[in-house]
């Protein structure tokens, strides 16, 4: 096993991005059946992840990786420890049940196969992200699950909130991203290490350094805009455009907690100091109160659980930030458990919506008899979600309270605060796994009966396991949440928290929570409706604040180039020719370094003097000439001698471009000129001759003086000296201009050729316009 | 242009540049002349040929779009960088092989291939700006040019 482990890693690595290609064939030759081919990907990738955890639970590493990019000490390498290896379990198990799920819910849908390919491309980017070792692979996977998010969140593409919601997703968390990036490599650059798992080994050294503010900040930046932590949280409740399934991985179980992820991997080298303890649990906390308070406030059961996602990844940073190995054993726990029930909840829900049409609460009751499949689920979930003894969500309430309930002021201010947002999170999670089925039975759009496999198999599973793992909690602690703790803060944790209660502090507050909560459920309108009044109240959120932003920058780019590019070649060209005139005199000026002038010839050759006497005459011809196309051909005479000369002095090379370029300059002039409708003469009046004449001036004498001046330093003559040796011996060609462009400095000329292409196709595309514009106006 | 003597002699002096344009190029490596210099001098035939019959014939006689041609060129000059690949040598390495053609020892090289494309993609280029500068509908006199 060990030969072959690396080869093995590298494959379930990339067999979702091979079964998100596949995707859209399958799924046009099987139909919707294609989604249990497919959920094959994942489950294999999942097996081949389940095989490192004994390995991992005895406290070892797992690397492996290829060399990439040798010479910039790049390497595709992994690193599973207990954390990744937990989340690409996650991610894999999560993933394969997803892709089952989609396969019912969007079954008939025209365009399932491209779903399923974003949302096996997006398990790709992800599990990429979580088991990266380098920086560089963990920036670029991180870039790749928001484009994928954004493919996923605008799927109904036709829709206009569709459309918004991916931009606003992409915006804001690719912003992050861009934060993230400088923070790796401000990382990079303070420690000196590039790799996630030498970080270790950096100690205090990050802590005490001068950029430790300035990285943490950036790296917050990241984590918080893809974490949806307040205030960018406001992206993550306008992503459940999406389809549900959508909804129920990405926007809960894996991708936004990818910000979390990232504070956890840093927390051995960035945490325990006084910023990190204070910005993470600040942020954290706001987030966990403003979450569970505007989830009351929704009537969707979608949104309800959203807005409790955003409140749960608010608890998990404020664990990650709190400082204690006891509130990162809780944070641990929670986040297993809440990948668990919200996923299975984000599941429960769809298939409602999918079955009874609907999913707006007030419109939804006694669907117990007609779903009891996915009733059972949801209620499971649900109650895993309280924090309800049996269940892991219990254990993970006990050790938040064990972890926060330490008896400082800080840690009775942190609890209360966990205290409220638990028992709003307990009302939310029954008002969701619950409401729905009890009652009366209400009249739902469509006949509501149980869903497909498909659509129940998903909650099923997660929930049972959030059971299963509640009572098996030692199963669970020895080869999840223990090793997982421990590579969160770098030394040997054993978790041990059962579901047998213990009498004591946690206990009570839990009971407080669960009393609480069932107070809050009991008076879900009313709470319902005090929270509205009190929203509406604040006025505009950060949502709205998005909007104006975007139209702002729409605005002033507007702004901006109608004023930089008016339209008027004039004024273009003037101030391409101001510029160049001071690019060249300006440094001779300030550094006061003219040329000397060089000493006249004391003879000058006939034929020397001959074509000299021929460019001025071109020149004063084109200054006196009556109309365009006599100056321009003048201008052709003033060239053509420049060319002899050049053929004089023993430069054959330049001189035939020179004669080539001046003779298709001139025939190309000539066909604008008669194309453009100009006055056939020089209309502009005296001062603007003269503004223009000075210019013109002014950028010949800068580029006579740059000559000479260029021509009395010392000529260095290693590189001809280079090419006149070697051009024959090595390129095997004896004209050295010739060797240059094409061999030395190919790659030059392929751009340069790319260039003449661009250019071509340009020109081309500007006639198009034109001549189309004009055949129009011809009409009218 | 409508010069009978024009007309009788383009046929012939474009053959001759395009020939001469071809000459240019292939002794480039070793003599004044290279891709840049031979492409400028087949589109200046190309000129002369539509001087004398127009447009719509230059387009007929060269079959294809020049921008097509252009295209083909820079391909080709790509694809001659990236033969060294196949010899694990770094892009744009030149490679040669020395082939008996009819008894005759005729050099051949990769950089040869690049400069044919850097000729192809300048004949396209120009030509087609050329072209269309040329096809268009007649001149449309400005208002305020009425002579």
């Amino acid at each position: 096993m060990a030969a072959n482990a690396p080869a093995v890693t590298f494959i379930a690595l990339f067999l979702p991005f091979l079964a998100a290609l596949l995707a859209p064939v399958l799924v046009r030759t099987l139909g919707a059946k294609a989604a249990w081919l497919l959920a094959l990907a994942p489950a294999m990738a999942f097996l081949q992840f389940a095989r490192f955890l004994p390995e991992v639970a005895a406290g070892e590493v797992v690397t492996g990786g290829y060399v990439w990019v040798p010479s910039f000490n790049l390497s595709f390498s992994w690193f599973l420890d207990g954390l990744s290896l937990t989340f690409a379990l996650l991610i894999t198990g999560i993933g394969a049940l997803i892709v089952v799920y989609a396969g019912g819910y969007l079954k008939g849908h025209p365009l399932q196969g491209r779903f399923l390919g974003f949302i096996l491309a997006f398990m790709g980017a992800m599990l990429g992200l979580v088991i990266s070792d380098s920086f560089l692979m963990l920036f670029v996977f991180w870039e790749l699950t928001s484009i994928t998010s954004f493919l996923l969140i605008g799927f109904d593409h036709e829709r206009e909130a569709a459309r918004r919601a991916a931009l606003q997703a992409l915006v804001v968390t690719g912003a992050g991203g861009l934060s993230l990036l400088a923070g790796l490599i401000f990382l990079w650059n303070v420690t000196g290490v590039t790799q996630l798992s030498l970080l270790v080994h950096v100690g205090d050294g990050l802590r005490q350094s001068p950029f430790y503010f300035a990285t943490l900040l950036l790296v917050l930046g990241g984590a918080f805009t893809k974490s949806a932590q307040f205030p960018f949280h406001f992206w993550l409740p306008n992503a459940m455009e999406a389809p549900t399934p959508v909804s129920a991985y990405l926007h809960s179980a894996t991708m936004v907690k990818a910000g979390v992820y990232l504070l956890m991997r840093l927390n051995p080298v960035m945490g325990d100091t006084p910023a990190w303890e204070i910005l993470l649990p600040f942020f954290g906390g706001i987030t966990l109160i403003s979450g569970t308070i505007l989830g009351l406030r929704q009537t969707d059961l979608k949104l309800m659980l959203a807005y409790t996602t955003m409140a749960s990844l608010g608890l998990l940073v404020m664990l990650t930030g709190f400082g204690s190995t006891y509130a990162v054993e809780a944070a641990v726990l929670y986040l297993v458990a809440h990948s668990l029930f919200k996923g299975a909840l984000f599941m429960a829900v769809g298939a409602i919506d999918h079955e009874a049409g609907t999913r707006d609460v007030t419109k939804l009751g006694g669907l117990r008899s007609a779903m009891p499949i996915t009733f059972a689920a949801a209620l499971l979930a649900a109650l895993s979600m309280g924090g309800v003894p049996l269940f892991f969500g219990f254990l993970a309430k006990e050790e938040i309270y064990a972890a926060l309930a330490a008896g400082n002021p800080r840690a009775v201010f942190f609890t209360a605060i966990a205290v409220v947002g638990n028992a709003l999170m307990f009302a939310l999670a029954f008002a969701v796994g619950l409401k729905p089925f009890l009652g009366r039975h209400v009249e739902t759009p469509r006949h509501a009966h149980e869903g497909p496999v498909s659509l129940w198999l998903g909650p099923v599973v997660l929930a049972g396991l959030g059971l299963l793992a509640g009572i098996f909690s030692g199963v669970a602690h020895f080869y999840i949440s223990s090793p997982m703790a421990s590579a969160v803060v770098d030394e040997k944790v054993v978790i041990d928290i059962s579901t047998v209660p213990h009498i004591g502090m946690p206990l009570l507050l839990s009971l407080v929570t669960i009393l609480l909560g069932l107070a809050i459920f009991w008076r879900m309108d009313k709470a319902r409706a005090w929270v509205v009044q009190f929203v509406d109240a604040l006025g505009i959120g950060p949502d709205r604040g998005f909007d104006y932003f975007v139209r702002g920058l729409v605005r002033m780019s507007a702004a901006i180039t109608r004023f930089v590019q008016p339209g008027r070649l004039e004024l273009y060209l003037t101030a391409t020719f101001i510029l160049l005139a001071l690019a060249l005199l300006l440094p001779l000026i300030l550094a006061g370094e003219w040329p000397t002038l060089p000493p006249l010839p004391d003879l000058l050759l006939v034929q020397e003097a001959a074509f000299l006497i021929i460019a001025a005459i071109g020149i004063i011809a084109v200054l006196r000439a009556k109309n365009r196309l006599t100056a321009i051909v003048s201008l052709g005479v003033q060239g053509f001698a420049v060319a002899v000369i050049f053929l004089l002095f023993g430069a054959p090379d330049l001189s035939f471009t020179q004669f080539m370029v001046e003779t298709l300059s001139v025939v190309i002039l000539a066909l604008v000129m008669t194309r453009l409708q100009l006055w056939s003469r020089d209309h502009r009046p005296l001062p603007q001759k003269l503004l223009d004449s000075t210019i013109a001036i002014a950028c010949g004498l800068g580029f006579t003086l740059l000559l000479l001046k260029s021509l009395q330093t010392p000529f260095d003559t290693v590189l001809s000296d280079f090419f006149n040796t070697y051009s024959k011996t090595i390129a095997h060609g004896a004209n050295v201009v010739n060797v240059i462009i094409v061999d030395f400095r190919g790659v030059d000329t392929l751009g340069e050729i790319s260039v003449v292409m661009i250019t071509g196709l340009a020109v081309l595309a500007l006639i198009r316009v034109r001549s189309r514009r004009s055949a129009k106006e011809g009409k009218v | 242009m409508n010069s009978l003597i024009l007309r009788t002699v383009a046929p012939v002096l474009t053959a001759l540049m395009l020939l001469f344009s071809i000459f240019v190029l292939l002794r480039g490596h070793n003599e004044p002349g290279g891709g840049f210099i031979g492409g400028l001098i087949a589109a200046s035939a190309l000129g002369v040929y539509g001087i004398a019959f127009g447009v719509t014939a230059v387009r007929r006689a060269i079959r294809f779009h020049p921008m097509a041609i252009a295209g083909a060129g820079l391909m080709l000059a790509a694809l001659s960088g990236l033969i060294s690949i196949f010899f694990r040598v770094p892009f744009m390495t030149g490679l040669w092989v020395y082939p008996q053609i009819l008894g005759v020892e005729v050099p051949l090289a990769t950089v040869m291939s690049f400069d044919i494309g850097v000729y192809l993609v300048v004949v396209g280029a120009i030509a087609s700006i050329a072209l269309a500068l040329e096809q268009e509908p007649g001149p449309t006199i400005g208002p305020e040019e009425k002579h």
